[in-house]
């Protein structure tokens, strides 16, 4: 398992291959990348910047895939999640997971994305045309991990 | 000797970002400590830490204000999380 916090950008294509290269017999790799929006709210964003809780964030994405890989049978996983200052269009997060069929990898990589959502400590600040805030968390996020 | 740390919005209510407290004898829960700080910094704290969607990690683990404290925990507290 791969968990990395870091401010420099990340390329799909290298992170893809390094989970193919170290698991021969997956059958499945299923990925989701955040980015962020230019618009929020009907704002334009110019930025977000992302604070977090070193320590703590990455045991917490360790709980995260741990329970993932309990619950599916995957093979491994990746997760990479940028802090900073990021502009609009730039990768924030990025989950893999490989599996040997689809099923299991599709179904633990909406999960830890849930959960990274509710449980990892990050919090983003916006910047706009309008200032700075900092984003409320949603209650639609709160609805998707409870699903599980 | 605990270790606070104050994270985000809840930081800056604050301006503050970590603070070192001996613990007293009578604070033994999360929810005592909530009090003690209250007590002793007054107006904002009242406010952020009463706040209903406040969260509370001790040692790195989300966690509510029964949680029980020992000499050398780290506690943080924090508004609820937004990342990815």
């Amino acid at each position: 398992m791969k968990i990395s916090i870091q401010k420099a950008d990340f390329d799909i294509a290298i992170e893809t291959q390094q989970l193919r290269e170290a698991n021969p017999e997956t059958g499945a790799l299923v990925t989701f990348s955040g980015l962020v929006r230019d618009m929020d709210n009907e704002r334009q964003v110019e930025s977000l910047t992302l604070e977090h809780y070193p320590g703590m964030t990455e045991s917490s994405l360790e709980a995260i895939m741990t329970e993932a890989q309990e619950r599916w049978s995957i093979l491994d996983a990746s997760v990479i999640h940028r802090i900073g200052e990021l502009k609009a269009g730039e990768q924030i997060v990025f989950v893999a997971v490989v599996s040997l069929h689809r099923g299991d990898a599709f179904s633990a990589c909406e999960f830890i994305m849930d959960f990274l959502k509710t449980r990892a400590p990050f919090w983003k600040k916006c910047r706009d045309e309008h200032g700075e805030s900092w984003v409320e968390s949603k209650a639609s996020d709160d609805e998707a991990s409870a699903r599980w | 000797m605990i270790a606070i740390h104050y994270f985000a919005s809840i930081r800056e209510a604050l301006d503050c970002e970590h603070e070192n407290i001996d613990l007293p004898d009578d604070v033994k829960t999360v929810e005592q400590l909530i009090s003690y700080l209250i007590k002793k910094h007054g107006t904002p704290w009242a406010d952020v830490l009463g706040a209903g969607s406040l969260m509370i990690a001790v040692n790195h683990e989300m966690t509510d204000s029964n949680a029980v404290l020992d000499a050398g925990d780290e506690v943080a507290f924090f508004p609820p999380v937004t990342g990815g």
